[in-house]
Formats: C-alpha cells, structure tokens, sequence
C-alpha cells in the first residue's frame, strides 16, 4: 500500500489531529532552532550563548517571544494599513503550508488509527511546495512596499530577488531527482530512496546546488545581504514590531527547517534509518522514523549555522553572479546529463555505452575546466613596472613602502 | 629623513592635468583565490572551536576580580584621624571633560571642622551618568583626595540615583578614625596632617568624648 493510499483512508479528525501536530512540531521546532543557534554559534565563538531561563537557557526563545508580543506595535502613518498587517500573515501562513507534504513518519499509530505523520500527499508534492514558497515571497515585497518607507522597499525588492533567482537554480536541481524518482510526490520519492540509494549519492550535484540554493533562498549567512544586520538597518521588515515582527522572525525560521525538511526528504531517504540499521525503524512502533527524521532535518539546520558562524557576508553582485552565471548553468548541464543517462538507461542500452557516455561527459568537464583554469592564470601575469609614485605611499600587504624620504 | 613629503614638481598646475587619472599608481598582484582545501580551512576552525572551553564569565554568579588599577567608582579619602581630605578646591570639576562632578567649598568653622585646613568640601556630587571613568579628576586632586575604587556595579533604574553625594562617595570610617566634624589633632597644621604626621585620632578630638570609633 502506497503512503497516498494509506492517507486516504484517514478520517477527519485524524487529518485535523495531524494538521495540528504539524503545526506544533513547526512551531517548537523554531523555539528549539532559535535556541540552537545561538548556542551553537555561541560555542564556535568561544561563548556560552543563553543559558539563564530554563534549564541550559531552553525557554530563553520562549520568554524572547513573550517580550516581543507584549511590545508596542507600531504602524507606519505613511504605511497602507491593510497590506501592512496582511503581510507578515502571508510570509508565515506559506511556510507552514510547505509542511504539508513532508513526509515525517513512517507508518505510525495515532490515536488507535494506522496512518503516517503528513499531512497529504499530492500527487506533485515537491512543486507544491515550490509554488507554496513562491507566494510566500509576496509577504517579502508586500511588507516592503506598504511600509511606506525607503529601507524597506529596498530591503523587500533585495530580498525578493534573492529568493526568486536561487528558486530558479533549487528547481532546477529537484529536476534531476523528479527523473530519477520518475514522480514528484514527496512519499514515492522516499521509498523510491528507500529502494535503490540516497539521491545525495547518485545526484550528487543536484544535492550540492540544492544545499547552496536554499540557504540562498532562505534570505540566510552568507547570502543574508538583503537584511544584513550588521550593516543595514533590518530590510524589509523595518517598520515592524512586536507580534508582527515575530511573524516575520517565525516564518524565518520555518522556512529554514522546511528547506532543510525538503532537503532530508529528497535527498536524505526521508524519515527512513541510515543504511544498515533499518531495524530501528520498527522502534516505538514507528514513532522513531521521527527521530530519523529530526537527525536528519537537525543536520542540515547544523549546516547553515556552520556557513553562518564561518563565511563572510557576500557583496550583492557577487551573489547575483554567481546564481544566475554559475549554479543554473551548472544545473542545466547536469540535467541534461542525468536525462540522458535515463533514456539510455530504460531503452535498455547497453552498459559500455553508459559507461562511455558518463566518461565522456567527465573529460569534457575537465577539459573546460582546465582550459578556464589556464586562461586565469594568463591574465594573471604580472603587469609591467610602473613609474614608482613619487609621493609616500603606504606599505601595502604585498608590495613594500616605495622610499617615502624622497626630498633632494 | 621625514615620513612625508610634498608633492614634487611634476605635479605643476600649469603643464598637466591634475586629477584622478593623472596619478600614477602600481599594479598590485592580488592573491587569487585559494584552493578548496585552504578555503576549507575556515571551516575547521570553528568547527573545532565548538570543542575548545569557552570564555564566558557567568557574570552575576561569577564575579571575576578587576585590573587592580581599574577606574572604578570614586571615593573621597579621609585622613587617619577621620577628617575629610577634600577642600572643596573644585580642581576636579574644572579638570572633569564630561562635567560630571559638581563641588561646592565651604569654611571650616571651630564648631564644623570636616578638614584640616580653611575649607572642605560642602557639596560634592557625582553624576554617573555623565561620568567616563577618564580619571582625569584624580590626577587633578591636590590633595588625594578623590581616588577611583574597584566598584564597576553602577547601574540603577533611576536618573536621581546615579548622582552620587558625598556621603555615597565618602570612604568609610576605618580603626582609629573618629567621625567629623571634629577638631584637628592638637599640636598639628594642615602640613603636618599632608606630611603624614598624623597616624590616628588623638581622644581629645572627639567632641562627646566617648571615646574611639
């Protein structure tokens, strides 16, 4: 029995018990996350990070959030009223609604009912949740343009198109898992995982240009530039505050653990074991394919706050470059690559013309490469001496201080 | 041999076109990128850094002892009799850059002797709020009078209470000191009091003669 076969059979309740589970495992999920980020990044800055409300500081998100919603909120006078509170609603109602169709559990019992911990499954889960995502980039530009204000109309264009460029290059690289899986539900993906091997392994490009992608997508470090704190004053959520604000900062961090969820199901095997220790899965009578699952979303929530505590901020046209010149070209190769090798493969062709194929594509790669590689280093050739500059100058990292006495 | 020059003749007004492109500069080799394994590096240091102990000092349980000359809040010195050392010159308040520090001088009179000497000081205010911790005033004291204490925990939920008053800043009454206002030590001058003479309170001092403090 298929998983969309198994959720048809569930009842009402079972699919409101079920909506309300996700949205709660959402909403503790960020506290925990919040919470987990600022330790982490605490420890890898030589700190301690929050450690006071609660044991080990695990309620510090919690009270955070209590502060913020008894805050004073604040509209704009210059501010269009409607849209303006309409926003941070849309930004945060699209990153739950991604949660849907992650499958989070294996075969579960809930409340004396046989079912599994998703919501639905759609028969094109994974482009639901592209589409979903993509309206959620409308609260992005809607509370950038309501605010009335300069900062967060730019901080909210900034954004937005940070978002739809990696959207690009991240669907590009599902592409090559939906011809792989040959569906795009998000269940048969995982079983079809769960079959053969990790889509991390096999497409192993795909899953590189998917992890940078989506930090690309989620506004985060290093690709944070259009809300970078250190330097701007906030992007497009400027004008907000209190409840409205911890929206924007809930939809953040949704929206990071739906990727990094997506992430686990396409490319990880889903909420099933690591390779060899299938037999856990039968544990808590499948309750603990959730643990697989949290492992799993946990590592690549891991990820990103590693590139945050290492990377340097990029410079907008650097990261613009490098979405739209780099990885979908990359992708596009690759796909075509990966189309190939299917049809070759289900027109049963033979293996040495495989084999020859893929061996084929390797040596042009690393002809292109190679040949760009020594064309760099030609440019790099050091330009002729220059008159040395007749006034002082300052010693710089590579060049020694030109004799700065001068004076006849 | 001097670090700077000016610019030299060639650059004259009149035969060439000073501006931005007409200064010569030299080419510099920038470093391209690293390899894959350099830039990884990056990566290892904090990952590994996670592992090291941390830093923190886990403030209001641990209080970590300040640099023994930390510039702390101030206290106003007395002499080993009890008497006040300040004599309400003001030389703080004048030498204060944030003007922090309010002084008002008053006479000593027979019956309210706070300090040897003619005056002390009758109003002395200090106002944290404004204060920068220069030490400034403490070099200017004649007298030193006002030194800074290792106290940092200045922090309060109301304006009126970060103006501290005398009292606040006074140092507090140690063996052998009596409290003012009490007479000088007989047989003594304000000298003997700055040369050190005096080492306690003689009992003829205290005015209800009950004895040491």
């Amino acid at each position: 029995m298929t998983t969309a076969e198994l959720l048809g059979k569930d009842p009402g309740w079972i699919i409101a018990v079920k909506a309300l589970l996700v949205f709660i495992i959402c909403v503790v999920s960020t506290l925990m996350a919040v919470w987990t980020e600022r330790r982490v990044l605490a420890k890898m800055q030589l700190r301690t990070g929050p450690n006071r409300v609660g044991k080990f500081g695990l309620l510090q998100s919690l009270s955070d959030g209590v502060k913020l919603a008894l805050k004073e909120d604040i509209i704009p006078a210059a501010a269009d009223k409607i849209v303006f509170i309409i926003a941070p609603i849309i930004a945060t109602a699209m990153c739950f609604m991604s949660f849907a169709v992650i499958p989070m559990t294996g075969v579960v019992n809930l409340f004396g009912h046989k079912t599994a911990l998703q919501l639905t499954d759609l028969p094109v889960g994974v482009l639901y949740i592209l589409a979903v995502t993509s309206i959620g980039v409308y609260g992005v530009v809607l509370a950038g343009w309501s605010s009335g204000s300069t900062y967060p109309l730019l901080g909210g264009l900034r954004s937005s198109a940070q978002v739809i460029s990696y959207e690009v290059a991240m669907g590009l690289s599902l592409v090559a898992v939906f011809i792989y899986a040959g569906s795009m539900s998000t269940s048969d993906i995982v079983s079809s995982q769960h079959q053969h091997i990790w889509n991390a392994v096999v497409l192993f490009p795909s899953f590189v240009i998917y992890v940078i992608s989506m930090v690309g997508e989620t506004n985060r470090a290093p690709f944070d530039l259009a809300e970078a704190e250190g330097e701007l004053v906030g992007g497009f959520h400027t004008e907000y505050s209190s409840l409205k604000f911890a929206l924007f900062f809930l939809a953040e961090y949704v929206n990071i653990i739906a990727v990094s969820a997506l992430a686990t199901t396409l490319f990880l095997g889903g909420y099933h074991a690591l390779p060899g220790l299938g037999f856990t899965e039968q544990w808590l009578g499948g309750w603990f394919t959730f643990i697989w699952f949290l492992l799993k979303v946990n590592f690549f929530f891991f990820i990103f706050m590693w590139l945050r505590g290492t990377l340097p901020r990029l410079r907008y046209d650097q990261f613009m470059k490098f979405g739209w010149k780099v990885l979908i070209p990359v992708s596009l190769v690759w796909i075509l690559v990966v189309a190939t090798l299917r049809v070759l493969q289900q027109q049963g062709a033979n293996r040495a013309v495989i084999i020859a194929f893929a061996g084929g594509v390797v040596l042009i790669v690393m002809t292109i490469s190679s040949l760009t590689d020594r064309s760099k280093k030609k440019a790099r050739e050091p330009l002729p001496e220059g008159e040395a500059p007749n006034f002082p100058v300052p010693s710089l990292p590579h060049v020694n201080s030109v004799n700065v006495s001068g004076g006849e | 041999m001097t670090d700077f020059i000016e610019p030299q003749k060639k650059f004259n007004l009149e035969n060439s076109e000073l501006g931005i492109n007409s200064v010569p500069f030299t080419e510099v080799e920038q470093p391209g990128p690293g390899s894959l394994v350099e830039q990884a590096k990056g990566f290892w240091v904090t990952f590994s850094t996670m592992f090291k102990k941390n830093q923190t000092v886990q403030y209001p349980d641990v209080k970590a002892p300040t640099a023994p000359r930390f510039h702390g809040r101030h206290q106003l010195n007395r002499h080993p009799d009890g008497l006040e050392k300040c004599i309400g010159c003001e030389l703080c308040a004048w030498a204060c850059p944030a003007d922090a520090i309010f002084v008002e001088g008053g006479n000593n009179t027979p019956g309210n002797q706070l300090s040897p000497g003619e005056r002390h000081g009758a109003v002395y205010q200090i106002n944290y709020l404004r204060c920068i911790f220069c030490g400034l005033c403490v070099e200017a004291c004649p007298t030193r009078a006002l030194t800074m204490t290792n106290e940092y925990e200045l922090a309060d939920d109301k304006r009126e209470k970060l103006i501290f008053e005398k009292e606040d800043l006074l140092a507090p009454l140690r063996q052998g000191m009596l409290a003012p206002p009490h007479p000088m030590y007989p047989g003594m001058t304000d000298t003997n009091y700055y040369n050190g003479d005096v080492k306690e309170a003689h009992p003829s001092q205290n005015p209800t003669g009950q004895g040491h403090h």
